[in-house]
């Protein structure tokens, strides 16, 4: 074997290798501390995790509702023209032509938080404050009957709702 | 002794694969076209032989008389970049997609990201946050894959009761394939050091909606890639400038654009858009999660509807196969509704997680025809037939519809889409 070979073949072994152990790095990240992170770090996980402080009721978010959320989603989240966010419940069952709503389908009520804050109202995301955020979340679960008009829903209380689908999903695996 | 390769591969007209690399097909081809009239008028010398072309561009374009090769779109109720377009598969060849008419889906327009401003963070489950600009990834080693990208929604029309009277485009045309270069997600991750209780990451956009997906750490540190180019180019603004998330073989929207964040976490964050879309409500009223990898499937994009049939005589049968799980094994194509197949040609390169071209040479007798293509990758894994995909699956999933799709050709030529 010629040396040039050689050191092709020395090559072709290090590329092989590269995906098991990684190469040397540049390592050009620049540490960042949790106040640099906070404004970024903003998804909500389904035990509550990253939940902010602040509270709201489904009466302060009937007003959120009706000045950000009704021209979109139509009165009390009957929908249209955009996504229906209220009833359907018990429309998943064998040959139903499906509903699916926050209340019919979502499984975990963190998401609902997680996601009006990130991306609605539509026009200007990100906009609401944690308190609108709350109380708007507070009247979309009173509206699907998952919470009571007297609730309050904060980072204690929002993860333990129990949404009517919780145990309506199944792990995918190949095959079945 | 040599087969006879004029000899019929399946029923119905199909030829044998190797027809058109064997030389013998302009000698059929002409035998089949007996009304081939000579040119009667002389070749003019057209004005563009006789005056000075057009000046240098910066950026070239596509010829004015190709308008037609382009995407078509549409938006949710109210909004103007909320939805999706798709790539126009039954005018175009090859098995690259043109950045320009790479599919798009956008859950709340494209943002307008400048680079200067532009961050990576890396964080959660890891020993130290660390902050990218994209000038630093670029100091990073790079690798390309050639991946396609398919909505999860791609083909979903095809769990209607009755056809879709559309073609490829907006039937099929949530499929795209490209050449991605990047930096390997496992390099960044190891900057940041991951901590052992790590078992999946968050990655999420920075357009308007913050698109957000979970995806297990074994593929963040596999094959996953935080694109920067896009078949040599920076990647478009529609499919992600200035970085994305290359995940080969998993649904689109996992393919988070504009990444801005990732973050490691134990379990999935269950995200809207794995809970409440991109799950698959089976027939019992429970839904599958977590469909991560597009099954294999493959699709006839010419002849296919709005592209009439000519005269009776030899054609070429061509379209894509592609599969999330590996290569492309085998493409066979029918031209009887599935009575008979013939496998087709792969042409090569054949490459995982990537659209492979096949073609079948058919000879028309100007009668009805079913046209088919039934894709086998190289798990062994074989194209279902749509009856057989809803008879498994129910017909209310919406998501990754990968049954065999059909096309009809009737005697004048005209191509439609059937359910056979």
């Amino acid at each position: 074997m010629s040396t040039r070979n050689a050191l092709l073949a020395a090559c072709s072994v290090l590329l092989v290798g590269y995906g098991a152990a990684l190469a040397e790095s540049p390592n050009l990240g620049k540490p960042a501390s949790p106040e640099v992170i906070a404004s970024w770090d903003i998804s909500i996980g389904p035990d509550g995790a990253g939940l902010p402080s602040g509270s709201g009721t489904p009466q302060q978010g009937q007003q959120v509702y009706l000045a950000k959320c009704v021209a979109c989603h139509g009165e009390k989240g009957s929908g249209k023209p955009n996504d229906q966010l209220v009833g359907g419940q018990g429309s998943l069952g064998p040959g139903r032509t499906p509903i699916k709503t926050v209340g019919s389908f979502w499984p975990y009520a963190t998401t609902l938080f997680d996601y009006v804050r990130r991306a609605m109202p539509l026009n200007e995301p990100k906009s609401l404050r944690d308190e609108d955020v709350y109380a708007v979340v507070a009247y979309i679960l009173l509206l699907n009957g998952v919470i009571g008009e007297n609730d309050t829903i904060d980072a204690q209380t929002l993860p333990a709702v129990q949404m009517p689908n919780r145990d309506g999903f199944v792990r995918f695996s190949r095959g079945k | 002794m040599r087969k006879n390769l004029s000899e019929p591969a399946a029923g119905n007209g199909l030829l044998d694969r190797r027809l058109f690399l064997s030389g013998t097909a302009a000698a059929i081809g002409s035998a089949a076209m007996a009304d081939h009239a000579s040119a009667a008028e002389a070749l003019p010398v057209e004005p563009w032989m006789k005056t000075p072309g057009s000046p240098f561009v910066p950026y070239g374009q596509p010829s004015k008389y190709t308008s037609k090769v382009a995407r078509v779109f549409a938006s949710a109720p109210g909004t103007t970049g909320t939805g999706a377009s798709r790539t126009p598969h039954h005018l175009l060849d090859g098995t690259i997609t043109p950045n320009g008419l790479h599919f798009e889906r956008h859950h709340n327009g494209i943002p307008d990201i400048d680079p200067e401003a532009h961050r990576l963070l890396i964080h959660g489950l890891v020993k130290r946050a660390l902050v990218y600009t994209p000038d630093a990834l670029m100091r990073y080693p790079m690798e390309s894959r050639t991946a396609f990208i398919e909505c999860a929604g791609n083909s979903g029309l095809m769990y209607q009761k009755e056809p879709a009277q559309l073609g490829v485009q907006p039937i099929h045309g949530l499929l795209s394939c490209a050449e991605w270069t990047g930096v390997r997600l496992a390099t960044l991750l190891e900057d940041a050091g991951v901590d052992p209780r790590a078992q999946w990451i968050l990655a999420e956009g920075a357009d308007a909606s913050g698109m957000s997906r979970s995806v297990p750490l074994e593929k963040a540190m596999g094959d996953a890639l935080v694109a920067i180019y896009q078949n040599g180019e920076p990647v478009r603004p529609s499919n992600g400038y200035p970085m994305r998330l290359l995940l080969p073989g998993y649904e689109g929207n996992m393919n988070v654009k504009w990444l801005r964040r990732i973050k490691l976490t134990e379990g999935p964050t269950m995200t809207k858009d794995e809970t409440s879309k991109y799950t698959m409500l089976q027939k019992d009223g429970k839904s599958l999660q977590f469909c991560f990898t597009q099954e294999a499937k493959s699709v006839i994009t010419r002849p296919s509807p709005g592209l009439t049939m000519g005269a009776p005589g030899l054609y070429e049968i061509t379209g894509l196969a592609w599969s999330g799980y590996g290569r492309i094994a085998k493409v066979e194509v029918s031209t009887d509704g599935g009575a008979s197949w013939a496998p087709a040609a792969l042409q090569e390169p054949v490459l995982p997680m990537a659209v492979t071209r096949f073609r079948s040479p058919w000879r028309w007798d100007g009668g009805p025809a079913t046209l088919q293509s039934r894709a086998t990758d190289d798990s062994g894994y074989v194209q279902p037939t749509r009856s057989k995909l809803i008879a498994d699956r129910g017909a209310r999933a919406n998501y990754h519809f990968n049954g065999i799709a059909s096309w009809a050709v009737a005697p004048g030529g005209e191509v439609s889409h059937v359910y056979a």
